[in-house]
């Protein structure tokens, strides 16, 4: 069965004063229908970039897509006319974007908001289209919906105007559902229940997600492939068990032991990954994280490695890097003993 | 809300208190009205007999607590010039400077916001250059050379319009077009500005996320919160259009309130002076209170805060 998206060779450039940003470079992969892939990295990565620009969302100019293919149910989205982009925007493909407080519009009621949605995509008429947008609320659990629909977006709590932003997504039953940061700005307690909503509202409707976090420990609740990115680029994709286990990209590794365990909050402090985010107006020649890299071999810096397959590993898992992450570490930990 | 708005009504009084005031104590320092009104070479009683007709021999702060009271009842007195109540002779010239400024304001809402309008949607194009370009002169030209100008062209060379009066729709053609062009260069700047704002923000992005046309984006996404600051600079011109435009009435000999103000500084006019002044200053408190109340239907949040 062919994917319903696949991104071929996708990458994104930026033309600002100061030089081209190399946002997202050659990123390929491939994703099923009912999947949930969680995209990971830090503010840079390219994880936001190259799904806005797939679906025609990021300015042009300064923006521009380089090269590459995204093709979603078999049509090319970065060749389709902005007429039929547009159908698809909103109707199959649904968004959830970061911070609703600045992702609705203050000067709109919700119910303005949503039935907008609905009646550009459905035939549905004004008084059906007000039914169905109460019903998406009462759907993702606004208490009283019926009376809150006609209030702004100020009237809502965090949490409950990120409840609005996924009726939002969710308005058209889409076929891909794409989640930007959806939970970040979220406190623990509503971050799981907004992750427990969305996991129902999978098995209900059967939508493909895309999880855009830069959070590991949100990823590993709701994800079935875990992808991670770097400097515009893929470093490591796989089943999330197979990340979790055995990661053979530093980056990801780096992540995961950032994560805070029981163990790392006894020792009192987390694990950071030294340097900074890579400059991306001068793209290096390797890979992008070998700078930062304790593990990194001489190769590293000078030839970006390609995205292979683990040896070893489950099918599926693969890991852009010169370095056996590993044999690397294992000989660390006999040095250190 | 009630409250919201209570409290910019005490706040509109007090300004209104507050220019009455200094104008009545301004127009104390212009000089002695007497000398003008009377015929070179009047005896120092006759001036005495007017001084005293006109209230004048009384100490300033009765003058001012009369004047205050009479005020209150829509009464400021006898006009020196006319002989007749001041408001009225305010108030008579009232319906040419509203013709003016709403003829004026009209016209700069709309091709300010057009312009306005496309050098923000065709971001670095031509079209955006020759705006903002026409827009930064229309705000630097001195309204009185814009108004000889117009008069030189239009009404000298071509003859296609009258120099200036009153009562056609013809003499109306070129002050209003004189103002215009300041409203609108006003507006296609702040509304540019504020689109470019707007575009910015992560809403425009949902709106277009959403899959809604263009049209539909523009209108409610984009347009709509940009007119915000819009409406209040539109609010604020207006009320210092129908406060009467000097220079603009002056060039074209338009019988507006403003002309009528000058007039009567030049001959110590007081009542009139003061009169004129103080429907002025009601005209832009009241404006001003106006654009308060769309404000808050324009931005909900607002009406929440307040």
């Amino acid at each position: 069965m062919a994917p319903l998206l696949e991104v071929r060779n996708l990458t994104v450039a930026f033309d600002t004063a100061g030089g081209t940003v190399h946002a997202v470079n050659d990123v390929s992969y491939g994703l099923n229908e009912g999947e949930t892939l969680g995209i990971v990295g830090e503010s840079g990565s390219g994880k936001s970039v190259h799904v806005l620009a797939m679906c025609g969302l990021i300015p042009r100019p300064p923006g521009r897509i380089v090269a590459g293919q995204v093709l979603f149910q078999g049509r090319d989205l970065l060749t389709l006319p902005e007429r039929d982009l547009r159908d698809i925007r909103g109707g199959q493909i649904g968004f959830v974007f970061q911070d609703p407080m600045t992702s609705l519009n203050p000067v709109l009621t919700v119910e303005r908001q949503l039935v907008e949605l609905i009646r550009r995509h459905t035939a549905l008429d004004a008084r059906a289209a007000r039914a169905r947008a109460i019903e998406l609320l009462e759907i993702v659990r606004i208490p009283d919906a019926a009376r809150r629909i006609g209030q702004y977006p100020h009237q809502f709590s965090g949490g409950m105007r990120q409840r609005v932003m996924i009726a939002i997504g969710v308005a058209c039953r889409p076929k891909l559902l794409i989640a930007d940061e959806a939970t970040t700005a979220l406190d623990v307690t509503v971050q799981a229940q907004i992750l427990d909503m969305v996991k129902d509202l999978k098995r209900e409707f059967g939508t493909t997600v895309i999880w855009i976090t830069h959070d590991m420990g949100v990823v590993a609740g709701i994800a079935d492939t875990i992808q991670v990115m770097y400097g515009g680029r893929i470093m490591e994709r796989g089943p999330v068990d197979a990340i979790f286990a055995d990661p053979r990209s530093a980056y990801s590794w780096g992540l995961l032991q950032s994560l805070p365990t029981a163990e790392r909050r006894a020792e009192g402090r987390l694990h950071q990954i030294p340097g900074s985010p890579p400059d991306l107006y001068k793209p290096a020649v390797g890979d992008p994280f070998a700078p930062r890299n304790a593990f990194a071999t001489p190769r590293c810096l000078t030839e970006m490695p390609p995205l292979r397959q683990v040896e070893g590993s489950v099918p599926g898992h693969l890991v852009a890097a010169w370095y056996d992450l590993p044999a690397a570490l294992k000989a660390r930990r006999e040095t250190v003993a | 809300m009630t409250r919201y708005f209570a409290g910019k009504l005490g706040e509109a009084l007090v300004a209104i208190w507050g220019v009455v005031t200094i104008v009545f104590f301004v127009t104390r320092f212009l000089g002695d009205p007497v000398a003008l009104l009377l015929p070179v070479g009047a005896s120092p009683e006759q001036m005495q007999a007017l001084t005293a007709e006109l209230g004048l021999d009384q100490p300033i702060w009765r003058q001012y607590l009369t004047f205050l009271a009479q005020a209150l009842t829509g009464n400021f007195g006898q006009s020196f010039q006319f002989g007749r109540p001041a408001i009225g002779v305010v108030l008579e010239r009232m319906p040419a400077t509203i013709q003016l400024a709403l003829t004026a304001i009209a016209l700069g809402v709309l091709i300010g916001g057009t312009a306005g309008a496309i050098a923000a949607m065709r971001r670095g194009s031509v079209a955006e250059f020759v705006v903002m370009t026409l827009a930064l002169l229309g705000q630097a030209t001195p309204v009185f050379w814009l108004g000889i100008m117009l008069i030189l062209l239009f009404a000298v060379d071509l003859g296609w319009l009258p120099t200036g009066g009153y009562g056609s729709p013809a003499n109306l053609v070129l002050p209003a077009l004189t103002l215009a062009v300041f409203v609108s260069a006003s507006i296609a700047r702040l509304f540019r500005s504020s689109m470019l704002d707007v575009l910015k923000e992560d809403y425009v992005r949902t709106a277009r996320a959403k899959g809604l046309m263009p049209a539909t984006v523009f209108t409610w996404h984009v347009a709509r919160n940009a007119l915000i600051p819009v409406v209040t600079m539109i609010g604020i011109l207006t009320g210092e259009l129908l406060g009467g435009s000097v220079v603009t009435e002056t060039v074209f000999a338009w019988p507006g309130v403003g002309r009528l103000i000058v007039q009567a500084i030049e001959t110590k006019d007081f009542p009139v002076i003061q009169a004129g002044v103080a429907l002025i200053a009601a005209i832009y408190v009241a404006t001003n209170l106006i654009v308060d109340l769309l404000y808050a239907l324009l931005d909900p949040r607002i009406k929440g805060s307040a």
